[in-house]
Order: C-alpha cells, then sequence, then structure tokens
C-alpha cells in the first residue's frame, strides 16, 4: 500500500505535484478511491489524494450552475441539488459495483461516468462547465468558467473528463445542473430476446414523448424485458407512458411501473445490478451502436458471459470470469465500438488493455497531449494504458 | 484594422508553384470547374467572413471533393511550409476564415454529400460542407430533426459548426453542437486522417470529440461528422412577455428556471432592438416595453397549453406591460419572426454593426446592461441588445459605420469594453461565435499567461509548426497579455 498524501488546498495539491515534477517520482491520483479496481493498476510508491478538498464553492439554482471541490462526496453534492429540487444530469453511478463507499465528484468526472439518462441528458462530461486542475508540472489551471455557454479557447474540461487523472488533478468542478423532474414512470414490456427489445426501445426513443432512459434486462424475474422510462410533470408523464404504451402495443404485453418501482429499476441498471456480479468476476461495459448490442451480447453469450443493455441497446454491461480469454472476447465483439474494463482482479487488470489501442497516429496524439499535460510522466503512470 | 503576421515572403514568390501543386491534387471537375482558384477577382468572395470589417486576399483557395484530397492538401503545405485557412461556408462573425495574404484557403463546400441516415440508431453521417438546416430537413420526413440551430442555419456547414461549437436559441435544452456529435473524420496538418467515434456514445480514452469541437480550426480539418439526430417534439409554441424594466424581464427568467420549467428557448430584447426589429418585421412587438422575453415550450397541446399558463402565472405579479400567448403555429412564427430577423433589422437602422457575443452569469443582466447603456453614451454608439436568457448568452449589437475609421475605432473599444465586463462578472468573452480574430487579444483577460500556455502547448501537439488557421484564438506573441 502506497503512502497517502491527503492535501487539505489546492496549493497543497500544486506543492505535492510540483515536487514529483522536480523528482520524477510517480504518484498514482485518486478520490476517495472507490474505482481503484478500474482501468489498470498504478505503481506509485505515493497516492496523491483529493478527497480532503471538500465543500461546495457555489450553488446558483436559478442559473443551473454547481461548484464543489474535487474532493466533495457526490453524495453531498446531489442532497444539496435536491433540496432545491435538482439533480445531476448524466446520472452518474454509486460505487455499489465496486463494493460501495462514497465516491466524489472528481472521481466521477475524472472517469466520465454517465448512466440511463446519457441517451437525453448527455454524458457527465457535456455538464462540465468548468474546472480548475494541477497540470503534472504543478501549476494550477483553469479552463471553462461557470456559465452555460463558452467558447472560449480549448475545451479541456472534456479532455479532462475521462482523462483518470493521467493529465492534470482536478480539484474544483463547476457542473450544469437540471430541475429534478417531478416524477416518473416506465412502461415494461415483454419481450421474445434482447434484439426484439432494441427494436422496441428503437421505436420508443423515435417517439415524441421524451424517453430518458431505454433498457433491455434479457432474464429478469419474468423473462426478457424492454424498459423504457419517462420523467417530466406528473400530468405530462401520466400521458405519454399511455401513449407509448398504446402506439408500442404491437411489441409485446406491457405494464406500467410507478415512480417507486421506476427509481429502484433504474439505480440498478446504472449500477450494474442486474449482472449479480460476483466479487471474482470481472466486469465490462462496452458501447457500440444501439442495433449492435444484441449481438454483442449474444456474441459474449457464447464465450459465457451474461449481460443487459442500457442506452437504448447502445450500452452493453458485462459480468463473467476474469480471464484473459474472456477479455479477448469483449475486445474482439466490440470492435465496431468502444470497452472498458470496469472492475477486475489486479493480475488481468495488468495483464490486458483496459480500454481500446488507439490507431498508431492517434496514439501519437495522445503521447502528444500526455506530454504537454504531464512532461515527466508523474500523474497515474498505466492507469489508462500501458506505459503511459 | 487588425494586426496580422508579416506574410512570408519566399512563399508569396513561390505562388505560381503551389497553385500548380494544389491543381495537381485537386484537377479542375467536369461540372464544378476549377477546383483551384487563385485569380484575383475570383478570390474576393473568400477574403472575409461574416466579420466583414477585416479583410485579406488568400494566396489561393482549393476546394477539394474529399477526405483523400484534404489530406493530400495539407501534407503539402506541412511540407512546404504554407499556412492553411479552413472555410466552409464563411458565416464566422469572429473572423474565424479570415485569409492571411501568404495562406491557402481550403474550402470544404464541394465535400456536400450526405452519406448514411440511420434513424433506429438516431445517426446521420454526413460531409463537412452540408448545411445545418439540409440534415434537419433530410431527416425531417420521420419527425426527426439536428437539434443546434445557429441563426445563419441555411447557411453554414456542418464543419464549421463543429470548428466554432455552434449554438442556437434552441440549446438550452438541447445543447450545442459538442453535445449532439458521435464521430468525425478529421484530417491533421501533417496530413493525417484520423476517424473518432462512430455510432456509439461513449468512447473510452481521451475525449477527443472533445477538445476539437469548438477547436477554430487550430487542431485539424474536420471532412465528415457523425450526427444525432433527435424525434421532435409533438408541438412547440411561443408566448411573447413584455416588461417596463429589465430588472424585472430579469426576475421573471429567474422565477420561470426557478419552478422547474426549461423552457425550449427563452429570448430577452431591450427596448433599442424591439423597436428595430418590430420596424423591420412587423411581429406586433410592444413599442412601450423595456424589455421582452419569447418563450417556447414543447409538448402536447395540453402539455403546452399548461406551461404556457404556469409561465403567465409566473410572470404576472411582475406586472408585465403585456403578454401573448401564441394560439396557433402561425402566431408562435410571427412571434419568432422579428427575433429570428434582430441581425438583419439593426442592419437596417445602422450602415453597419458588431456583434458582440459574451456569456454573463444570468443574474447580472440588469447590471450589466446598464453598463453597457453607459458605454453607449460615452462611445457615442448606438447598441441594442438581444439575449439568449436561459443560458446568459448576450449579443450586443454596437451600430457604427465602417467608411469612418474613427467610428469603426470606437465600435471595437466599445465591444471590448462590453467583453471585459462580461469576463469581470464571472462570465466569458465568447459564448457562441469564437474568439477567431476579433477577440485573440483580449484572451490574456480571461486567461493567465500559464493557461495560454497550456493551450498553446495542446495546439503544438497537432500543429508543431502552427500552419493551421494561424494568427487565430490565440494572442500574437507581442501583444499584451
Amino acid at each position: 500500500m502506497s503512502a497517502l498524501l491527503l492535501p487539505a488546498a489546492e496549493a497543497g495539491v500544486a506543492a505535492v505535484v510540483a515536487e514529483a515534477f522536480a523528482t520524477g517520482e510517480p504518484l498514482a491520483i485518486e478520490g476517495a478511491g472507490t474505482k481503484r479496481a478500474m482501468l489498470r493498476p498504478v505503481q506509485a510508491a505515493r497516492t496523491l489524494s483529493t478527497r480532503a478538498l471538500s465543500g461546495i464553492t457555489l450553488y446558483r439554482p436559478k442559473e443551473l450552475v454547481i461548484s464543489a471541490r474535487a474532493g466533495t462526496p457526490l453524495a453531498e453534492v446531489e442532497a444539496a441539488l435536491a433540496a432545491e429540487g435538482q439533480m445531476l444530469i448524466a446520472e452518474p453511478p454509486s460505487a455499489r459495483l465496486w463494493g460501495g463507499g462514497a465516491p466524489t465528484l472528481g472521481g466521477v468526472v475524472a472517469a466520465n461516468l454517465s448512466g440511463p439518462r446519457r441517451i437525453s441528458g448527455g454524458a457527465m462530461r457535456d455538464h462540465v462547465l468548468g474546472v480548475r486542475f494541477v497540470n503534472g508540472q504543478g501549476e494550477v489551471l483553469r479552463s471553462g468558467g461557470r456559465v452555460l455557454k463558452n467558447v472560449t479557447g480549448l475545451d479541456l474540461c472534456k479532455l479532462l473528463a475521462g482523462s483518470h487523472g493521467t493529465l492534470g488533478v482536478l480539484t474544483e468542478i463547476t457542473l450544469k445542473v437540471l430541475p429534478r423532474p417531478e416524477t416518473a414512470a416506465t412502461l415494461v414490456i415483454r419481450v421474445a430476446d434482447a434484439a426484439a427489445g432494441v427494436r422496441v426501445l428503437s421505436a420508443g426513443l423515435g417517439s415524441p414523448y421524451g424517453v430518458s432512459g431505454a433498457a433491455v434486462v434479457p432474464d429478469g424475474p419474468d423473462g426478457p424485458v424492454a424498459l423504457l422510462r419517462i420523467e417530466d410533470f406528473r400530468s405530462f408523464v401520466a400521458y405519454r407512458v399511455e401513449r407509448l404504451r398504446a402506439d408500442l402495443a404491437a411489441f409485446g404485453d406491457s405494464r406500467i411501473a410507478d415512480a417507486e418501482e421506476t427509481a429502484a429499476l433504474w439505480a440498478a441498471i446504472r449500477d450494474g445490478g442486474p449482472l449479480a456480479a460476483r466479487p471474482d468476476e470481472a466486469v465490462w461495459r462496452v458501447s457500440v451502436k444501439p442495433t449492435e448490442g444484441p449481438g454483442v451480447l449474444a456474441a459474449l453469450g457464447e464465450a459465457g458471459l451474461r449481460g443487459y443493455l442500457d442506452w437504448g441497446g447502445g450500452l452493453v454491461w458485462l459480468a463473467g470470469c476474469a480471464t484473459e480469454a474472456a477479455h479477448a472476447a469483449v475486445m474482439a465483439a466490440s470492435a465496431s465500438g468502444s470497452f472498458t474494463l470496469l472492475r477486475a482482479p489486479d493480475a488481468l487488470r495488468a495483464a490486458v488493455p483496459a480500454i481500446p489501442e488507439e490507431p498508431p497516429p492517434l496514439a501519437a496524439l495522445s503521447r502528444r497531449v500526455k506530454a504537454a499535460f504531464d512532461p515527466k510522466g508523474v500523474l497515474n503512470p498505466g492507469r489508462m494504458r500501458a506505459g503511459f | 484594422m487588425i494586426r496580422q503576421p508579416d506574410p512570408k515572403p519566399e512563399v508569396l514568390a513561390r505562388q505560381a508553384e503551389i497553385v500548380a501543386a494544389l491543381r495537381a491534387i485537386v484537377p479542375p471537375h467536369p461540372v464544378s470547374g476549377e477546383s483551384v482558384i487563385a485569380d484575383p477577382l475570383r478570390l474576393k468572395p473568400y477574403e472575409t467572413d461574416g466579420l466583414s470589417a477585416y479583410r485579406q486576399p488568400p494566396l489561393a483557395v482549393v476546394l477539394p471533393f474529399t477526405t483523400a484530397q484534404v489530406a493530400a492538401v495539407l501534407r503539402y503545405c506541412h511540407a512546404n511550409g504554407v499556412r492553411v485557412v479552413p472555410r466552409g461556408a464563411g458565416t464566422s462573425l469572429s473572423g474565424g476564415a479570415l485569409p492571411m495574404a501568404d495562406s491557402v484557403v481550403l474550402g470544404l463546400m464541394r465535400m456536400n454529400r450526405i452519406l448514411t441516415v440511420d434513424f433506429d440508431n438516431r445517426l446521420a453521417v454526413v460531409e463537412a460542407g452540408v448545411t445545418n438546416i439540409a440534415i434537419t430537413k433530410a431527416v425531417e420526413e420521420r419527425g426527426f430533426f439536428y437539434a443546434p440551430d445557429p441563426s445563419s442555419q441555411l447557411a453554414c456547414m456542418i464543419g464549421g459548426n463543429v470548428m466554432m461549437n455552434s449554438g442556437g436559441a434552441h440549446c438550452l435544452k438541447y445543447g450545442v453542437t459538442a453535445n449532439n456529435l458521435l464521430g468525425l473524420t478529421f484530417v491533421t496538418m501533417e496530413g493525417e486522417v484520423i476517424r473518432l467515434g462512430g455510432g456509439h456514445l461513449d468512447a473510452a480514452g481521451y475525449d477527443w470529440l472533445g477538445l476539437i469541437t469548438g477547436s477554430e480550426g487550430q487542431l485539424g480539418v474536420v471532412t465528415e461528422v457523425t450526427v444525432r439526430i433527435l424525434r421532435g417534439p409533438e408541438g412547440a409554441r411561443a408566448m411573447l412577455a413584455a416588461f417596463d424594466s429589465v430588472e424585472a424581464a430579469g426576475r421573471a427568467v429567474d422565477a420561470i428556471i426557478g419552478s422547474g420549467i426549461i423552457p425550449v428557448a427563452l429570448e430577452f430584447m431591450d427596448r433599442p432592438c424591439i423597436h428595430a426589429c418590430e420596424a423591420f418585421a412587423h411581429a406586433g412587438y410592444p413599442l412601450d416595453a423595456e424589455a421582452m422575453l419569447i418563450i417556447e415550450v414543447e409538448g402536447s397541446a395540453a402539455e403546452q397549453d399548461e406551461l404556457l399558463a404556469r409561465i403567465r402565472d409566473i410572470c404576472a405579479p411582475l406586472h408585465p406591460t403585456s403578454m401573448r400567448i401564441a394560439e396557433s403555429a402561425e402566431q408562435s412564427a410571427a412571434i419568432w419572426k422579428g427575433r429570428k430577423g434582430a441581425f438583419g433589422a439593426v442592419g437596417r437602422i445602422s450602415p453597419d454593426y458588431l456583434c458582440m457575443d459574451g456569456t454573463i452569469p444570468t443574474s447580472e443582466l440588469p447590471g450589466v446592461l446598464a453598463r453597457i447603456g453607459e458605454m453607449s453614451r460615452r462611445y457615442g454608439l448606438a447598441v441594442a441588445n438581444v439575449f439568449h436568457a436561459g443560458d446568459g448568452n448576450l449579443h450586443p449589437l454596437i451600430m457604427f459605420d465602417a467608411n469612418d475609421p474613427d467610428s469603426l475605432r470606437r465600435a471595437e473599444a466599445f465591444g471590448a469594453e462590453i467583453l471585459r465586463l462580461c469576463v469581470e462578472v464571472g462570465g466569458c468573452l465568447t459564448g457562441e461565435h469564437g474568439v477567431g480574430v476579433e477577440k485573440r487579444d483580449l484572451m490574456g483577460v480571461q486567461f493567465t499567461a500559464r493557461e495560454l500556455d497550456q493551450q498553446r502547448a495542446i495546439k503544438s501537439a497537432f500543429d508543431p509548426a502552427w500552419l493551421l488557421n494561424p494568427a487565430k484564438v490565440f494572442p500574437l506573441p507581442q501583444a499584451a497579455e
């Protein structure tokens, strides 16, 4: 276990990184460390955590903007928003998949993890309006700001979101937020299989009713079901879910899940719940065209993995034996899109690419951009890819 | 006139040779005619863009048809140290496509094919020269649309939209270009063709798509774009609410958002803008008001009724001087007619105008408009304000006479002072028009020298010799920061 550094201020983060830059000794970067079992293990004698940088620094509900230090627990941000009837748009997952704990806002943004509302509301990175961060030379820098529309200069917010601490250490994040819908309901349709389910989802997403969640669970208690969520004002939800049910009647028998059941259903889908993954199993997410999702699921079923579909069919959640053979099957099946090794024992994570390799011209750009932020490679080396 | 770096004499001297080389890469087309333009008269249309106060004819214009030709042009220019200025329809309001005397303009307007429409996966693949509106036209038969809708959408091209991360009146609900993209084909200055994304929503790894979107032609040239297409709502309807003070209109905006309603559009106009638009469009705007909001909602007819009634009840305690709820699509169109013609309307009452584009926290609106009014008196130039109120994106239109050098100089100084004010109150220099050449030398107001150096280092990672769209976005080396 590496030594843990917990600076309580941004200047402390900068000092730690500046020293690492001077000595060339790498740092593991984390928030609360809940996602340590995601991607590749980092070899570093010291770990820099932002969890002591905590607290909401600005919240203007009427401007749909919140700022918080990177180490602020996600739950604290969500509670502050809920008190004003608002929410994080991208519906980020909890840490349940990794055994629980209290993920930080910085960790969720650095991993760009988005939940079911990705299809209608956008990804976590889409709502990052501004960041403060420390680059690999220990410089405190800003990008973006605290207004909803901003195209001033290169957008480093999106680059840092999803960079897993390899380009900079996030110290403060400003997000766009939205009013929490008054209520929600889910149309649950029994379908023959995943392919039929995705046809239902495509029809639902092609309707004018504003579907905000679209998943297929192939091995639920009632057999395969397609789920379509509507969220809005109460009277609108009642009308839309009935219209959707009528429009989709030909696809199969259906029922309507109320707000309470809807919340439980989508929390499970958000967190990988339907996989019921055992602690020794690996978990992957594969992103493909929605209509390709059922094929990926079927191909990997033959390789011994089980899974379900979110994002209209385009996000394939998978679990199974943590073997290199299983991982190779996931890589092969996701060739047209992207994959992420979301959770696995260290041995597998150290042995395989946790995300797709880039073609040579892009890999060259990755190396140059990494060097532009972190010339000595001290930030989270090996976290995303072997070598840097 | 904006300061530009000196052209490279060795490049100017080789014009004939460069033109011949480009002609070998992109031969004349049997229908479209020549693909490389060097004749001074025919270069005229390329000497400026939507920021017409600045003009400079390029060395040559090349109009390729394929990604392979774009790559070959860039490879050649890279090998020969020739600067390249990418151009779509040339509608940039920030001078993003302004050429330099020693630059080749790389025009993408002939790459105008819609390659794929896939309703099941809700995407379209189009070439960079397809107009914004053409995407919606290609999918609307099934009730779908492409969401970002900049005012220039009849002319502007998707490649330019990607480069500037264009917004529009409806991005409060649907987001800007960056939020509606799935993939890109882009070509680096070294001529490498890189394909990003595709039909999937999330790609693990660095977010190249997010970095390149809005990079103003600094990192590469986009030739092909995969966009998300969305199914439209059952319907949409607008209302108009007028107030006797800017503050009251601002409070109405706060109260609407605070109630949990996110209108699909929420536009603000001040008194000079209302008068200019009414004289132009005869939209029936209230001439006695100090400020007016156009609010649009979506949904079924019953949902529209409910939302508009709620908004009416929210506005009522703020004593609007008038409110008008559209009863039909035609009445909605009438309410929008004046707003959509706002720039043209101001163009009618003034020989020239500069359109500014800062964003401010919406709570700062009354104070900012008061200070803009004070500046207007001090500079002796009229200003009309139109504002995407929901997201804080302000468009002051500064009226001036380009034939009077002193008037242009005052207009530029006025604009710069407004943008400094936007940054001072917590906002930014540009919400959707881009930095271009126009705001290049103000970047030091918003960013520290080190922050700009970090951005420059990324530019260098993509374009080490700084040949691509030079003298834009970043302050020139000599300029004070």
